[in-house]
């Protein structure tokens, strides 16, 4: 069902309807669910993702091993030159569900606890500025996970297989296509948007220090939520990517396929075996060891 | 075949869906195993579990699991104090398990009702897990069923019978599967269910001559 972007999008398009509301369709045609069971779920989604973003404002979590917190919280009181734009507020988001996640608080796997701060980031971002009501944003949240699926079978979303491009790169993707969609364009340009958004974050390795989800990953999150704003805005004003979307993933596949294990999850390699990564990895895991017994 | 909702989902507790859902999981099925709250719980963790799991939780994820806990009750952070208050006595180590693993697996023995009970768990990423091994059999569980164990002394008719006593109720079974360490000693079955399985249906199963052991466990997955 999920195999190709292309083929989704035709298929919308003959049908004149959203990707968002395709994914309603196909979800309640391959069963088991009813449209309205996947409704319910995705609006429940919505709601853990609102409160994750509300919980990690507030600035007093620290990670579980103390590496990260409290940064999303400085995205309150923006001082540059995009301040008080929804490109704050999505950089904010971002963080604070990751801020969150890293602390042992409630989030929603987008698609990975990893990338969880993407999704929820761009989504809400966009929707608190526009003033979107839920229903709307349940079916930006349709429209990311089908675009999450076909990755998920052509290419990969774990940073184990395929590095941090599965990840928080997926989710960028994901992202992208639900903000065109929320946002009125046509299944054309959120498929654009996904294809401009992910040829950004090909190549992006995982190199968690410590093996943790805390750093880089935490900002991560944040920048990949960037790179979103970035497809987004592009395939809006009418841009379109060469390459079909389909062969950008299927690329990302085959880098994900080819990387050295290292940058793998395996914190073999890249920050995480940096003097510093090291160094802090160190301290922080032998205290942790030693909290335990 | 892949649904919106594997990818918008699950809601959990962080950091890691393998390394924290996954485990919690793994710890859910280990209690539905006892059938019972354990007293007692020796939890082996092997490979990434072992070097990464304390900084993700998933000793505490474990613990929660062994509680009861899902894997969005946010009671996971601070299982541990749960665990000693409810007089759950659990002991950590990292081991290297014999044979091949998943990198994310642990080994759980746990006790309580003077009964006792081991699988091998492993946690395959986005909150995936798999059964390896039940009290020394192996098998493939994924947990994502409701799931009849049933441990019988190998016989020819006990599956049959068991069919028989889910047809009756009208209990659907998904998947089956039997495996035992050698012939006419004891086998294990394990009945993967579209729904819970009824009580009649169980407790029938529990009085068959040939029964050993039986345990329905809730879907954790």
């Amino acid at each position: 069902m999920y195999d190709s972007l292309g083929d989704l999008v035709a298929r919308a398009e003959r049908e004149g309807i959203s990707l968002g509301e395709l994914g309603f369709r196909i979800e309640a045609e391959q069963g088991p669910r009813t449209r309205d069971e996947v409704v319910a779920s995705l609006q429940r989604a919505l709601d853990v993702m609102r409160g994750a973003i509300e919980r990690g404002h507030k600035g007093d979590l620290r990670s579980v091993s103390g590496l990260v917190g409290g940064d999303a919280a400085k995205l309150r009181s923006p001082k540059g030159p995009l301040k008080n734009t929804v490109f704050t507020d999505v950089l904010a988001g971002a963080l604070a569900v990751q801020e969150v996640n890293a602390a042992m608080g409630v989030i929603v796997a987008a698609p990975t606890a990893g990338g969880a701060g993407v999704l929820p980031g761009v989504l809400l971002g966009i929707g608190g500025r526009e003033n979107l009501p839920d229903d709307e944003l349940v079916r930006g949240l349709a429209c990311a996970g089908l675009v999450g699926a076909v990755v998920a079978i052509r290419a990969s979303l774990s940073g184990a297989e395929g590095g941090c491009q599965a990840e928080t790169g997926a989710a960028a993707g994901m992202a992208a296509a639900a903000g065109v969609e929320i946002l009125g364009g046509t299944p054309a340009q959120a498929a654009h948007a996904v294809a401009l958004t992910m040829q950004g974050t090909l190549g992006l390795i995982c190199d968690p220090l410590g093996g943790l989800v805390e750093v880089p990953c935490v900002y991560r999150n944040a920048t990949g939520g960037a790179m979103a704003l970035a497809g987004i805005e592009m395939a809006l004003a009418g841009v379109e990517f060469p390459i079909p979307v389909d062969e950008v993933i299927d690329t990302m596949g085959e880098i994900g396929r080819n990387m050295d294990v290292r940058f793998r999850e395996t914190a073999g390699g890249g920050l995480a075996q940096t003097p510093t990564g090291k160094k802090l990895a160190k301290d922080r895991l032998v205290q942790l060891k030693s909290r335990r017994s | 075949m892949v649904s919106l909702l594997d990818i918008i989902g699950p809601v959990m507790v962080g950091p890691s869906s393998s390394h924290t859902a996954g485990a919690c999981r793994i710890g859910l099925f280990a209690r539905g195993l006892l059938g019972a709250q354990p007293e007692k719980a020796k939890v082996e963790l092997h490979g990434s579990f072992a070097r990464t799991g304390v900084g993700h939780g998933t000793d505490r994820a474990i613990a929660g699991g062994l509680l009861g806990f899902q894997p969005d009750d946010e009671r996971l952070r601070e299982s541990l104090a749960h665990a000693e208050k409810a007089g759950l006595k659990i002991e950590f180590s990292n081991v290297k398990l014999r044979g091949d693993h998943h990198p994310n697996t642990t080994r759980i023995t746990v006790e309580g009702k003077g009964d006792s009970a081991v699988l091998v768990g492993s946690s395959l990423g986005a909150g995936r897990i798999l059964i390896t091994s039940l009290n020394g059999f192996p098998v493939e569980i994924t947990g994502g069923y409701p799931t009849v164990v049933f441990v019988a002394h190998d016989e020819p008719g006990v599956v049959a019978r068991v069919a028989h006593l889910f047809a009756q109720e009208k209990d659907n079974i998904a998947t089956m599967r039997v495996a035992r360490r050698g012939r006419g000693g004891d086998a294990i079955h394990i009945y993967e269910l579209d729904e819970a399985p009824s009580r009649a249906a169980v407790e029938a199963i529990r009085a068959m001559p040939a029964a050993r052991m039986v345990r329905a466990i809730d879907r954790v997955a």
